[in-house]
């Protein structure tokens, strides 16, 4: 099982691409909790897709946050097609390994039995890591040219919207933890094809989600650290995201404090709000600043959406300003 | 109106609990520096992989100990402290060596397991180890008494549920022992499990690879010894849970999923039969007090006052974006508040700066532990 690759030539839609990114064919999207990993996901696959790429969405350990953007249906384990282009998946690793042991064994009869067998179950629940194993082999068949499923479409991107880190790392890891586990055999070989998938750094690539604040800023730079040196993978892109606009200058925020300090109900409360807009967007550009100055990949900025929910709609405006 | 003194008052154990990035290892290291200010011998338990609380307390080697936070440093921060503030964060793998050691019924088992490739592979990454560990720390902390209050900081996973199913996880996961018993090939039990689970192994042997299969038969067979040690220690962290000088709080954010989080872990809670003591809901944008004459025309009026209409044009619509953001928050702590059944959600607002000090705990604190009044007059006064 060769991983085959090819280029994919997308037709323009008025929108310039984002060349070294969106051109792979894997993209992981990580960073920790909170940070908003899903809707840049799938700003990114709306971007793709507008760009004209067969793109997929996938989600892992059964979140369906993806799928509440997109109008609250629930997606499960299959390939949905969302929009014009765009299709999502949720990977069940239930369903996963099923789908695996169905590709390896031809005969029904022995699947059956293995299916009924009581090891198996327990083997297959209590194994460590067999389930991050199989969801990333569930991605691996998505990112195929030649998919292993009947009737699979072919994609030119796959994003996956990784889990959390603490566990994002431990993720990507799998492969190659299991490959020293399994010294040999079928589950060693295809664990070292996993790892390679995920190490090539033509193909495959990751971006980090982080948000202007001490701590995430922190955690993004250990992450961006152990994804290159631990791990060996790809990071494209740094992205920081729910930026404030600068929309009052120091000299203007100097004119609101004064006004601030007069009592009058709503002039004085919008003067308020704005001085507190203007101490957060300035503390955020700090931590942008050292963000920059702590990873080696190019960051990016997002902005904050002032929208109620983050629905389709919200995703599509940060689709347009991703680069 | 709750506060955090009043839901913790005779309380051992206070977890706090919620989905990742809603501020829970800041509000956990808040809780724990209020009530030692308040005279309690307080430790504070992290498992965040990314030492945040470490960075919050100024340790920065915090590790499977608990450690004092320097008493000094808080008389620097302007802070009243009568207690005593310790911290630990979680060695997932350390815990787990330890609680071998412990189990184990002779040196020899016990090297075994700790000696075993598989076990040095996994036992930092097994799924739930991280969760169940953290417990497993907590009730040893329990049980040798040395704190007046544990306040627990738990794992970030996505999916709160883990969390509580960690204990059985994994004691499942320890009985395995079944499991090394049907793959010894001569063994008696596989003769009884008859010719059935022997072709089902076969056919996995086929897939997997023998050596694995043996490995983890090796695995599961060193653990033979400890599994009834394990299972009443999880009985009795189970039991510890449930307690009632046991407590938890949950931590989310204002937002509409982990709004949806919290109500979905509460309900958890309740189902298990856990104490549930309140919810914190984090970074709130508190609206502005009701605004004196409605329908005023709010940009001719700040331009009035500043004489510049571009200027005032934009602090307005600045404004209207805070006050919708205000009107999301409370719409969502209502739905909250309706259905927990409480009107004791504690929200502690969205400060202008970063929290990741000591000033900032305590800045904190005096959301988490105003009374009813203080809180009133810190809402009008954030307008």
């Amino acid at each position: 099982m060769a991983v085959r690759f090819s280029s994919p030539r997308p037709k323009l839609l008025g929108i310039a691409p984002i060349p070294d990114l969106l051109d792979k064919r894997l993209v992981f999207v990580t960073g920790k909790g909170g940070v908003g990993k899903t809707t840049v996901a799938v700003a990114m696959g709306l971007r793709a897709a507008a760009e004209g790429k067969r793109t997929i969405v996938c989600e892992v350990a059964s979140q369906e946050n993806a799928s509440r953007i997109f109008d609250h249906t629930q997606v499960g384990f299959h390939e949905v097609e969302m929009e014009e282009n765009l299709w999502s998946i949720s990977i069940d690793p239930d369903e996963s390994m099923r789908e695996y042991v169905l590709l390896q064994l031809k005969v029904r009869a022995m699947r059956d039995l293995l299916f009924r067998s009581r090891i198996f179950n327990y083997l297959a629940a209590a194994t460590p890591g067999l389930k991050e194993l199989v969801t990333i082999g569930k991605i691996w068949e998505l990112a195929q040219l030649d998919r292993k499923v009947k009737s699979g479409r072919k994609y030119d991107l796959v994003i996956v919207d990784a889990p959390a880190t603490g566990h994002g790392i431990g993720f990507l890891q799998t492969p190659r933890t299991f490959a020293a586990i399994a010294r040999v055999g079928p589950i060693h070989s295809q664990a070292r094809q996993l790892d390679r998938l995920i190490t090539d750094h033509e193909h495959t690539g990751t971006a980090i989600v982080s948000l202007p604040e001490e701590m995430p800023v922190n955690e993004s730079a250990a992450l961006e650290h152990d994804l290159r040196t631990e791990i060996g993978v790809a990071v494209d892109r740094v992205y920081m995201n729910g930026l404030y606009p600068e929309r009052f200058s120091s000299e203007e925020a100097e004119r609101l404090a004064a006004l601030a300090a007069e009592d009058d109900g709503a002039t004085r409360a919008a003067a308020r709000a704005a001085l507190s807009e203007h101490g957060r967007a300035r503390s955020q550009r700090a931590q942008l600043a050292r963000l920059r100055r702590r990873v080696e990949t190019p960051v990016k900025a997002l902005p904050f959406l002032f929208e109620p929910e983050l629905d389709v709609e919200a995703a599509r405006q940060l689709a347009k300003r991703l680069h | 109106m709750p506060t955090v003194d009043g839901i913790l008052a005779g309380k051992r154990i206070c977890i706090c609990a919620g989905s990742g990035g809603v501020g829970k290892t800041t509000t956990s290291a808040a809780i724990a520096m209020g009530m030692a200010a308040r005279g309690l011998k307080v430790c504070v338990l992290t498992i965040d992989p990314a030492k945040r609380l470490a960075d919050s307390l100024g340790l920065e080697q915090l590790g499977n100990e608990a450690k004092q936070v320097d008493p000094e440093l808080f008389g620097r921060h302007g802070i009243e402290m009568d207690g005593e503030l310790w911290a630990m964060m979680l060695d997932a793998k350390a815990t787990f060596d330890e609680l071998v050691a412990r189990q184990a019924p002779d040196e020899e088992s016990r090297d075994r397991v700790l000696d075993n490739r598989i076990y040095q592979q996994i036992s930092n990454a097994l799924a739930g180890s991280q969760e169940y560990m953290a417990m497993e720390k907590l009730f040893e902390l329990h049980t040798e008494g040395r704190f007046d209050l544990l306040v627990l900081d738990t794992p970030p996973t996505r999916n709160a549920l883990d969390f509580l199913d960690a204990p059985k996880r994994l004691t499942q996961f320890i009985e395995g022992r079944s499991l090394g018993v049907f793959m010894r090939p001569t063994g008696l039990a596989a003769k009884v499990a008859g010719r059935g689970a022997s072709v089902a192994l076969s056919v996995m042997k086929r897939i997997v690879g023998f050596d694995l299969i043996a490995d983890l038969a090796e695995f599961f067979n060193a653990f033979s010894g400890m599994v009834d040690g394990f299972q009443e220690r999880a009985k009795r962290v189970n039991g510890l849970l449930a307690d009632r000088k046991t407590t938890f709080l949950v931590v989310c954010g204002p937002q509409g999923e982990p709004i949806d989080e919290a109500v979905y872990f509460h309900r958890k809670l309740v189902e298990a039969k856990l104490p549930f003591g309140g919810v914190i809901v984090n970074k709130v944008h508190y609206p502005a007090e009701r605004l004196r004459g409605d329908g005023e025309d709010l940009p001719a009026a700040l331009a009035e006052h500043l004489g510049d209409e571009e200027l005032a044009q934009r602090v307005a619509e600045n404004f209207a974006d805070y006050q919708a953001l205000a009107e999301r928050d409370a719409r969502n702590i209502d739905r909250l508040a309706g259905e927990l059944r409480t009107k004791g959600v504690i929200r502690v607002p969205y400060l202008d700066e970063d929290v990741h000090d000591l000033a900032g705990l305590g800045e904190i604190n005096r959301y988490l532990f105003a009374s009813s009044a203080e809180r009133k007059a810190i809402a009008a006064g954030r307008a």
